[in-house]
């Protein structure tokens, strides 16, 4: 019985921005990295009017939630959020996840837009992974040709994870 | 529950959605939809714990006046002024409390302050129309705003698009994750809303109209309507996570 989803509408930023959103974690936290990329249509133009959302684990692969049967793990936020600018580009600060029970370490990400009447949901990867990323059953349940989607890029200041909602090098999107 | 066995953790997971209650992605109708759905099949993708958890958003997101929408401003904004309130419940009809609720909307006269809304009808200098609350113990959440106008737009000859307010929760779990609208009774540009009727199903469409609420109305002050979201609810029992599922 649940709520049906409608889109974002193209006034997203006037409601879903926060001047914290960005930033998972302050600046000059060590093994702080930005995930920056671009957000592309089917035409491959950049989306302006989109937003990413992101929720992860800490360094350790914990998070600060009661339905971790770990135990929540108090003081990560975990969650970030950033709206796209003119040209498609958001960015995230925040540190690396730490590998989880039977998974690899990931981000998970919302992508919601003008046009997207349901966020798409998708994950990113990290590339020095190499042999968790191998063994990581969600990465396995994608056709090999398709993974590369998922796994960021290094960059000067992180990584570099851009979204392709349509076409050519399409992202892998979850039904979650 | 913190049980740690041999084959994995003990997990909930969250019911999937019947088909029919979230609107397709490639939705025709809807013109922008078409360049920005996937085209490739969604992946499954099973409940471990980055899906189970959440981000629990609550105290210290909230500035004063953040749910009084005609307060923001040394003057009242223009329009009929409204109470909405409801409740944020799981789809086992618990409430989540202390959760945060976001909206945005358009003025009395169908405008958003937005630098790209542009189309001939004022702006209200004492309106952004923006609100955020965080649910009671109860999972109960109120707004007091001024009821937004209808407003056009390019989507097909003649398009105007219901009055609605923008709403954003999170619930307690990346599952649960919702952006909705809420719409008010009895509207006349239903029929021709392609955002509105993209819902498949009838009875689910109609989960997004809001009800007039007599009960709540401020006797020469302010109507009132009331609008509970529903998120998704947990399998009824948790069971065992298989290693290699
Ligand atoms: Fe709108």
């Amino acid at each position: 019985m649940s709520t049906p989803s409608q889109t974002v509408g193209p006034y997203l930023s006037l409601g879903l921005p926060w001047a914290d959103g960005p930033t998972v974690v302050e600046e000059g936290t060590p093994g702080a990295v930005w995930i920056r990329g671009v957000v592309y249509d089917g035409a491959g133009t950049p989306v302006p009017d989109g937003l990413i959302e992101t929720w992860q684990g800490d360094a350790h692969g914990r998070f600060d939630h009661p339905d971790d049967p770990r135990g929540a793990q108090p003081g990560f936020r975990g969650f970030g959020r950033c709206p796209t600018n003119d040209d498609g580009e958001y960015g995230i600060l925040t540190v690396v996840p730490g590998a989880l029970p039977g998974e690899a370490p990931h981000i998970n990400v919302s992508v919601f837009a003008r046009g997207l009447l349901h966020r798409v949901v998708t994950r990113v990867y990290f590339p020095e992974n190499t042999e968790a990323n191998a063994a990581d059953p969600v990465l396995a349940s994608v056709p090999e040709e398709r993974r590369g989607t998922l796994v960021a890029r290094r960059s000067e200041d992180g990584y570099t994870f851009d979204v392709r909602l349509q076409g050519e090098g399409e992202t892998v999107f979850f039904d979650v | 529950m913190t049980a740690l066995s041999e084959s994995g953790l003990v997990l909930p997971r969250y019911r999937r959605d019947p088909e029919g209650t979230h609107p397709p992605l490639d939705s025709p109708d809807y013109k922008s939809t078409g360049l920005r759905h996937p085209k490739q099949p969604l992946v499954l993708l099973p409940h471990k714990l980055t899906e189970i958890t959440g981000p629990l958003l609550g105290p210290g997101r909230l500035g004063e006046l953040d749910n009084d929408l005609t307060k923001q401003h040394p003057e009242e904004p223009q329009g009929q002024r409204i109470v909405v309130h409801g409740r944020l419940l799981d789809g086992d009809g618990r409430p989540v409390p202390n959760s945060l609720v976001e909206i945005w909307q358009a003025n009395a006269g169908g405008r958003y302050k937005h630098v790209w809304d542009n189309w001939p009808c004022p702006v209200d200098p004492n309106f952004d129309g923006v609100g955020r609350t965080i649910t009671d113990n109860e999972g109960r959440y109120e707004f007091t705003t001024i009821k937004p106008g209808a407003y056009p737009w390019k989507n097909h000859d003649n398009a105007w698009r219901p009055a609605h307010i923008h709403f954003s929760v999170f619930g307690t779990a990346f599952t649960q994750r919702l952006v909705t609208q809420m719409y008010f009774p009895d509207d006349p540009l239903f029929y021709q809303d392609p955002i509105f009727n993209s819902v498949p199903d009838e009875k689910a469409r109609n989960r997004m109209i809001s009800r007039f609420d007599l009960s709540r109305t401020v006797p020469e002050w302010a109507l009132a309507f009331e609008f509970d979201i529903v998120l998704r609810g947990r399998e009824a029992t948790p069971f065992e996570d298989e290693e290699d599922e």
